[in-house]
């Protein structure tokens, strides 16, 4: 995995698949909060998909066109900033994997060298280590598996554990996976069933107000799962909580 | 509903609730003793887990030079070298060796490269009783079971079974006290000791400049079936080399801690040679069959990493999917993360028979951030499903989507935007989430999806940026 040098506050904003179609509002949040610490945004328009599904299903025929479009869509030299530590593994070494020995695996390279988890970009490549405002609630946060071997997971702990009232909960079996893995949850049902209920009973085991993800994939494939069996602890994206710690701010200011 | 239809998936569904249970509370407990030792005993195990991979990886890149090496040290110690490219030729050299000294009965200890190579039962076929000495395996032989797990074999086994299982051979009255088990398994296993010709061992490392055989184990069993008997005979596969006799403090440290939490297993032994004269007792002969067996090829492909592997376990035992299916949901000696790699590439029926293993991973990789010597696992896994692909092997696209109008719509920002603007969306992103098939039917059957809101953030965006009068 590589970890990413490039940064700066002129970024391009890369808001997922998965917020294009059923998560705005975290594209948003994660928008108003980069926008809050400064950060000259820019949409690329063209985008799509990381082309991370039919890598992983082994399709890189269909993921080299995908990857190579995403490719062209943020090309240029600014930090490509994204609220998935999924997405952002699959540009910083998935990508790097399908393409290698491609005449456009040096510009994936590249790309891997400036492409940012949200989180991660706001403690390692702004050095913002602490949060205003404040969010009163006992919060569980996922550790997503896309963020091993990143710094991803550790700086939601910084930002989240240094806002005023928040409390974060004991999450058992961190190493553990929800049973999400793309085309693996519908590939084997039974497995990735179990896999999430194990995650589910961790993450409400200590009680949380709510649950905070780094990934919606994941929220979707556990989330989708609470919903079914109406428990009723509502899931945020981190940007989500970053955002409502700085609306409460505005409030009382 | 949409019934699993992915092998191991449907295994894992009707595996019964006390095997999945002691399969769970094993290898959860050994992967948190791993974690317990390895963070006490070391401040960066991930650079010893580094360091390992590169000496492996290195001894991988050379092999040719090392196995020359270590046949020349071998010999040099006053054993005989044997090269086998498959597990008939394996076999057939065992047997062999064992007719030439008119042997008829064999003590073994633990060697996984013995049941690719399935060397009991071709023994047996040949009259000559073979015997497991290593407590797991031995109840696996008296069960006609598989090892279900590469270092404790009967890991689907709880110790009610075991009890039953000895009072039915004869070895004693039904006890549940493991002390009463081990004891009894013992008593029977002393006997075949003294009984037996020759012994048989795998290696867990050959050092190319000493020649020397090491092998750990935790009852002893490896060094009774080389005490007693006349003949050592060594079966080990051609990547159990490392270069130095010097590298073992590195291994030995990792391999103990990785593979049951313990900084050392009770025993390591380190086997030099037949007895040197003068010395009352020992082997009067030894004999190594280094073993191919696909390894070659592996070897030559794009996923020669799994070649460094040292058999410890940690992949298995911390894998979400493991811990469901257990070990025979694998079809094939080696289970769990390293065998989804080297199962397909090395089983006798060919890679199309164990396609699908590799898709039976959610690519979380906690098999590769255990690894002691660092195995990319998910990126092999990877590489094989690409590999299924391409070979349209029929296993591994149970289940699966294909991506082309994806790809189409993916590509095309355009057809990208109208789609989410339509809320039509649903034709571009993933299909596996969202079509009507059976995928979806299995995605539904346990989960709600959430509502479609495709476009509510570029029209967001769009409405702010035209009030900033961009």
């Amino acid at each position: 995995m590589i970890s990413p040098t490039v940064s700066g506050k002129r970024i391009k904003f890369m808001a997922t698949c998965l917020c294009d179609g059923f998560y705005g509002d975290v594209a948003k949040a994660s928008y108003e909060v980069l926008e809050h610490l400064g950060c000259e945004i820019e949409f690329p328009g063209g985008q799509t998909c990381c082309g991370q599904p039919a890598h992983n299903a082994g399709d890189w025929d269909n993921a080299r066109k995908v990857v190579g479009h995403t490719i062209r869509v943020f090309e240029g030299e600014d930090p490509v900033v994204t609220p998935s530590g999924s997405c952002a593994a699959m540009l910083r070494h998935g990508a790097m994997l399908c393409l290698e020995e491609q005449p456009e695996a040096p510009e994936a390279r590249a790309l891997a060298d400036r492409t940012w988890e949200l989180a991660e970009y706001i403690v390692h490549g702004l050095g913002v280590t602490s949060w205003p405002g404040r969010f009163a609630k006992k919060v569980a946060l996922h550790r997503s598996c896309h963020t091993r071997g990143t710094k991803v997971y550790d700086s939601a702990i910084t930002l989240l554990s240094s806002i005023d009232g928040l409390e974060l909960t004991e999450v058992g079996e961190l190493d553990q996976c929800c049973g999400f893995g793309g085309t693996f949850c519908v590939s084997f049902p039974e497995i990735s069933k179990n896999m999430g209920q194990l995650k589910i009973d961790h993450l409400i085991a200590g009680k949380p107000d709510c649950i905070a993800t780094l990934d919606m994939a994941c929220a979707m494939h556990f989330g989708g799962m609470m919903d079914r069996q109406k428990i009723e602890v509502p899931r945020m994206h981190v940007a989500q909580i970053l955002l409502a710690a700085l609306q409460e701010e505005r409030k009382t200011a | 509903m949409a019934k699993s239809i992915q092998e191991i998936d449907s295994f894992a569904e009707k595996l019964p609730d006390d095997t999945r249970a002691s399969v769970h509370h094993a290898s959860k407990l050994k992967t948190e003793k791993r974690f317990a030792t390895l963070a006490s005993d070391f401040e960066e195990p991930d650079t010893l887990r580094k360091t390992a991979a590169r000496v492996k990886q290195h001894t991988l890149e050379h092999l040719d030079e090392y196995l020359l090496q270590a046949e020349a040290s071998l010999q040099r110690n006053g054993a005989t070298v044997h090269w086998a490219s498959d597990s008939e030729e394996a076999n057939a050299t065992v047997l062999r060796i064992m007719q030439q000294r008119g042997a008829k009965k064999m003590v073994k200890s633990k060697s996984m490269v013995s049941e690719e190579t399935e060397l009991v039962a071709y023994l047996e076929k040949n009259d000559i009783e073979a015997v497991e000495t290593d407590l797991g395996e031995f109840v696996v032989q008296i069960d006609g079971d598989h090892p279900s797990h590469i270092v404790t074999p009967i890991i689907h086994k709880n110790r009610k079974q075991v009890a039953r299982s000895f009072e039915r051979e004869g070895l004693g009255a039904y006890t549940e006290s493991p002390e009463e088990l081990t004891a009894m398994a013992r008593r029977h296993l002393r006997a075949k000791y003294l009984a037996a010709d020759v012994g048989l061992t795998g290696a867990n490392f050959v050092t190319a400049d000493t020649g020397r055989i090491t092998l750990v184990t935790n009852e002893g069993n490896a060094r009774f079936s080389m005490a007693a008997t006349k003949t050592l005979i060594v079966m080990v596969g051609i990547e159990k080399l490392v270069p130095r006799q010097s590298d073992l403090p590195l291994f030995l440290s990792l391999l103990g801690r990785s593979a049951t939490g313990q900084a050392l297993t009770v025993y390591t032994q380190f086997i030099g040679g037949p007895k040197l004269s003068g010395l009352p007792e020992g082997p009067e002969e030894m004999h190594v069959i280094f073993l191919d067996n696909g390894r070659s090829e592996v070897l030559a492909s794009d996923c020669r990493e799994i070649l460094r592997c040292i058999r410890c376990g940690a992949c298995m035992n911390i894998c979400p999917v493991y811990r469901q299916a257990s070990g025979h949901a694998y079809r094939f000696v080696y289970p769990g993360p390293v065998g989804a790699v080297l199962s397909p590439l090395i089983n006798p029926q060919g890679f199309p028979q164990l396609a699908d293993l590799p898709k039976a991973s959610s690519l979380c990789g906690a098999c590769q951030e255990v690894c002691p010597v660092d195995i990319p696992i998910p990126d092999l896994l990877v590489r094989l499903r690409r590999r299924g692909k391409l070979e349209k092997a029929e296993k591994a696209s149970i289940n699966t989507p294909g991506f082309g109008v994806w790809a189409s719509g993916a590509t095309s920002p355009g057809m990208w935007r109208a789609g989410l603007k339509m809320g039509h969306a649903m034709n571009y992103l993933p299909r596996v989430l969202l079509d009507v098939n059976p995928a979806a039917h299995a995605w539904q059957e346990h989960r709600d999806l959430p509502p479609f809101d495709g476009g509510s953030f570029r029209s967001w965006l769009k409405e702010k940026d035209k009030e900033a009068g961009k």
